[in-house]
């Protein structure tokens, strides 16, 4: 049995930031007056199947207790759930705090949740495939939370602590309850973009706290891009050094990049690696010669450069070995690789590329080079067992790529995606959904009603075809993000493509119910941040 | 205030000089071109920078009185803004303060900023007001300046590759084009920690603004605590011990602005927007009607009653003894009159009156007993323009604020016409967000583009950017106003003529890193 009772986020660092130190005095600034209206609904994003009755239970921090199950296949020593115990003990007693001292022996009765998973896969990573299905039972005395997996498990944790309020005179209470919960999509990801402005690694770290709250899975790293390359290569340190906004402090290095990643394992969260090539690539060059395309005005070279070069053998030389590094440092069985918005400009005023077109039949059709390079590049993680993800350009120039790539849609309005959703899927590829959720294009007012209120299985399709989208992706491109202004811009507004992608889309169809809800949460997620900061006394 | 304030620069340099060009020094930032003025925010009236610099070092650096200076060591607004902006320049110094082997200055070395204060009187204990002078000037060796000269000498200073602070020799003549530059924040929508607000002081100092107009109170809550009325935040507020504004936080909000040069405007808006009001004061609202019946729902002050206008001078003799600024802001906005229709008291009243069915010559009756009200605790005030416009008898140094999207241009003509001061915020209300630079449009705005004589120009004062609380609080607050606001702050202080958007995008761009540390 283990009792949590004087700890603390630990491994939450304080972020040196002006917003962070306004975040201290969040708990003040709540300004509605939740407590009182706790209603038993009260979980973002809504589970599938709740009912809960009026009769609740006092729970006392000093007697209240995780515990693993008899049957359950982990025990006690399960990394995951062992470090997720101290995590939400914390999250559900946000004002208890060491400072109270001396433990005082209870009169309260104990209140224990017995935590059961079906498998012990708490040293993996998190997968495609990994069931985050939980049922939760909470009665007098005792919660009872069961799970295939450990990450089903959290999320049902992380439902508990949303269950647990706190009344007028600081008691802590949960009411009976049975909750059956599983999520709608398997694919529930956040993009940051970390080259257009670099994110220190707190302000990521905190994004994954966050995004646990919000059960989303899936983070989305767009680590690199023409603006920086952050990303320290073990291969190739140049593509940083050379490449970075600073080849010190505006890097990710391999500690970083592995800090990331076991940070997102204990919540759940795999992380997806994005090296987009071939457009979007200008920082790659600075470390990297012959990489890009030289740039020709008339028949010299201008001395700029374009996409990847997609005529030259040491190209995808260098892209195997990259490759084959970013598949060993980064877990997950997928890896995007772009292929957005490629400028055919450069290509068409190099001599050497034209010559190459000529003699590959291409015509004066650059779609064809570009999917010739795509092929090369997919295939290249094919051979590295691992599955690509690529933006819907791709398959908008009718690329020969394998049948299990998933096509990523980002572009345009309803009408336009719904389209982009049919025909993809009628070709039999899987879809991920980000369209919708450009998260990083504000306007003035509660746009989340906005991202609340889209329909991702809207389109004209067959039943088989629904079943290929897999998810969704809010994204937040960093032209105008950087550290100073993240987490106010992604929350609460990405929380609301988060019940989207979790949630019954019948049972949460009408804005107004969920906003009430909505207004707990994000007083939850103050209360967090506050927690945080004040952990570490800043 | 401090009427006319020196720097002098006592260097000890000889031959040895260092070459530093400005230009070396922005190449860092890879993606801005460097523009000839640094990253001074906003751009000084005069300014020539030359490639001479000299070296300062946190250890013999020091900033002190000039030997005629009016202001001596008793002058604590200033000793304290030399404190801070020593800080600001030396910030992460510590090791060199505290080397043994204390170094003399070397040659190129800037070893003090002189600050003499030329006026007789140095008003170091007085609180600023829209008459203080704010026109300063830099010489490299006898420079007059005002007050915010060390917010422009400290962003003078920059740090050579080697991490070395170092500052170009420069002359600067300085004064603002406009006297009155401020910043609304609403602190009743949602309330803000008295940290935030400090914080946004700070700010404002490094862009140099001057006013802090306080919209404290509305609708939603009414966070300020009155000592005469105590139950209007304890039943007005959102909560009556933690989102209150006490005496003392109060005062340390306008000390803290008073060291920083910056003004402190309340604002108590009435009639309208006040339903927090009536929760404490029972009889303040007007009851609103639903046929016959009272329907238990209020309107805007109740302008009928005398207990009305005895309250209001009471309230009022109470703020203008705790706001020392010689301004009140008055409101008198976006008035509804369908209470006032409804209720059957105030139709008996509007015939006695023979207001017909003008209601807004009722609201114009209450406004003028309000004005009269303070005119007696000896306050000037400010009101929004629907005041002006539905023709209440104004005092001839009321300030017309225009705030109407539509149309502002006309508005501006009409109360410069009519012979009154006004101060735009039109174009600048920041809370409404768009995606991308949308500084770009606040820093294009002309304030004085508007038909009418010179005359009439001006009685332009200056202008306020405005962040009203429907979707801002401490967690968004910094990042929504900054560095939009700077663009507000440049045009309202820098010669008209500054309007190069690309010279500013990199000044602005120095200028944010600036504000970010």
């Amino acid at each position: 049995m283990l009792s949590y009772q004087n700890t603390y986020l630990d491994d939450l660092v304080d972020l040196p930031n002006t917003l962070d130190h306004m975040l201290e005095d969040l708990l003040g600034s709540q300004n509605f007056e939740t407590l009182g209206l706790h209603s038993v609904e009260g979980v973002w994003p809504l589970p599938q199947s709740i009912t809960s009755s009026p009769e609740r239970y006092p729970l006392n921090p000093q007697a209240f207790y995780f515990t693993y199950g008899s049957q359950s296949a982990a025990q006690e020593g399960c990394s995951v759930l062992d470090e997720a115990f101290k995590r939400y003990f914390s999250l559900i007693f946000p004002d208890y705090s060491s400072g109270y001292g001396f433990l005082r022996f209870s009169v309260d009765k104990p209140f224990t949740v017995q935590v059961s998973v079906g498998r012990d896969d708490c040293d993996s990573y998190p997968d495609e495939d990994s069931s985050e299905q939980y049922t939760l039972s909470v009665s007098a005395g005792q919660a009872s939370l069961k799970a295939e997996t450990v990450w089903g498990a959290l999320r049902g944790l992380e439902t508990f602590s949303q269950l647990v309020y706190q009344e007028d005179f600081g008691s802590y209470y949960v009411n009976k309850t049975e909750i059956k919960d599983f999520p709608r999509f398997q694919f529930r990801g956040i993009l940051l973009d970390t080259s257009r402005h670099y994110l220190p690694v707190q302000a990521i770290l905190k994004t994954l706290d966050a995004m646990a709250f919000s059960k989303f899975n899936v983070f989305h790293w767009h680590i690199v891009d023409d603006p920086s390359f952050p990303y320290q290569s073990r291969t190739f340190p140049d593509l940083s050094a050379k490449g970075a906004f600073h080849p010190m402090t505006h890097i990710y290095t391999q500690s970083d990049v592995g800090r990331v990643i076991s940070f997102a394992r204990m919540r759940g969260i795999r992380v997806l690696p994005e090296f987009d090539s071939p457009g979007h690539t200008q920082s790659w060059g600075k470390g990297q010669s012959d990489l890009l395309t030289p740039c020709y005005s008339g028949s010299s070279p201008s001395g700029t450069f374009g996409p990847v070069n997609p005529i030259l053998p040491s190209t995808y030389k260098f892209m195997a070995t990259l490759f084959k590094e970013v598949s060993s440092v980064f877990p997950d069985s997928y890896i995007h690789l772009g292929g957005d918005e490629v400028n055919f400009s450069c290509w068409k005023s190099n001599p050497d590329v034209r010559a190459f077109m000529l003699k590959m039949g291409f015509g004066a059709d650059f779609t064809k080079l570009e999917a010739y390079y795509m092929e090369n590049i997919v295939n290249i993680t094919v051979a590295l067992n691992r599955t690509s993800i690529v933006w819907q350009d791709v398959f908008d120039y009718h690329e020969r790529i394998p049948k299990d790539t998933v096509l990523h849609i980002w572009k345009g309005l309803p009408a336009s995606y719904a389209a982009e959703l049919s025909a993809i899927t009628k070709a039999g590829y899987r879809v991920l959904l980000a369209a919708p959720w450009y998260i990083n294009h504000i306007s003035y007012g509660q746009d989340w009603r906005n991202y609340y209120t889209v329909q991702p299985l809207n389109f004209s399709g067959t039943e088989e075809q629904k079943k290929l989208v897999i998810g969704g992706e809010v994204c937040m491109w960093g032209e105008y993000v950087d550290a100073t202004n993240l987490t106010p811009r992604l929350w609460p507004r990405a929380s609301a493509a988060a019940e989207r992608l979790w949630s019954d889309e019948k049972q949460t169809s009408d804005v107004d119910k969920a906003f009430p809800r909505l207004q707990d949460f994000r007083c939850e997620l103050l209360r967090y941040f506050s927690f945080s900061d004040n952990a570490h006394g800043i | 205030m401090l009427k006319f304030v020196s720097l002098l620069l006592a260097l000890s340099f000889c031959q040895g000089l260092q070459h530093n060009n400005i230009d070396d020094y922005v190449e860092a930032e890879p993606v801005f071109e460097a523009s000839k003025y640094g990253s001074l925010w906003p751009l000084p009236q005069k300014v020539q920078i030359s490639e001479v610099s000299f070296k300062l070092t946190s250890s013999s650096f020091r900033i002190v009185d000039a030997k005629a200076s009016s202001a001596g060591p008793s002058c604590s607004l200033l000793q304290s803004a030399y404190r801070r902006y020593y800080e600001y320049m030396f910030g992460s110094a510590k090791k060199q303060w505290w080397s043994k082997n204390n170094r003399r200055s070397d040659p190129s070395d800037l070893s003090e900023l002189q600050v003499w204060i030329t006026s007789p009187d140095s008003e170091c204990d007085g609180y600023p007001s829209v008459t203080s002078d704010e026109s300063c000037e830099y010489l490299p060796f006898l420079v007059h300046v005002m007050f915010y000269g060390l917010e422009t000498f400290s962003q003078l200073v920059f740090e050579d590759e080697y991490g070395a602070k170092s500052i170009n020799a420069t002359i600067i003549n300085d004064f603002p084009r406009f006297q009155h530059r401020g910043i609304l924040l609403d602190s009743s929508r949602h309330f803000l920690p008295i940290k935030v607000i400090l914080a946004n002081l700070e700010t404002m100092a490094m862009n140099k603004f001057n006013v802090f107009h306080w919209h404290i109170v509305d609708d939603q809550s009414f966070p300020y605590l009155s000592r005469t009325f105590p139950q209007l935040s304890e039943q007005g507020a959102y909560h009556p011990y933690t989102h209150v504004y006490t005496p003392a936080d109060v005062k340390m909000v306008i000390e803290f602005a008073r060291l920083r040069g910056i003004r402190v405007i309340p604002e108590f808006d009435t009639p309208g927007h006040t339903q927090s009001w009536g929760k404490g004061q029972k009889d303040l609202l007007t009851p609103c009607y639903s046929g016959s019946k009272p329907s238990g729902s209020f309107g805007p002050v109740n302008p009928i009653l005398n207990t009305t206008y005895d309250f209001m001078a009471q309230f009022f003799t109470e703020i203008s003894t705790v706001f020392p600024d010689g301004y009140v802001h008055l409101g008198g906005d976006e008035v509804d009159f369908t209470c006032w229709k409804s209720n059957p008291d105030i139709q008996k009243f509007m015939e006695q009156q023979h207001f017909g069915d003008d209601y807004r010559k009722l609201e114009s009756f209450y406004i003028q007993k309000l004005l009269d009200i303070v005119t007696s605790t000896k306050k000037g005030y400010l009101i929004w323009q629907e005041v002006f416009d539905n023709g209440v008898k104004l005092k001839p140094d009321t300030v017309v604020h225009v705030w109407i999207g539509g149309g502002s241009d006309k508005e501006m003509s009409n109360v410069t016409a009519a012979g009154y001061t006004t101060i735009l915020s039109a174009p600048w209300y920041l809370d409404y967000i768009s995606y991308g630079q949308d500084w770009q449009k606040y820093y294009k705005v002309e304030p004085l583009n508007f038909e009418g004589t010179d005359e009439q120009k001006k009685l332009v004062i200056g202008g306020e950017a405005c962040l009203w609380g429907e979707y801002v609080d401490a967690t968004n607050l910094t990042p929504r106003l900054w560095p939009r606001a700077s663009a507000v702050a440049e045009r309202l202080w820098s010669a008209k003529d500054v309007t190069d958007i690309g010279d500013a995008f990199n000044r602005l761009s120095l200028h944010r890193c600036r504000m970010v540390e």
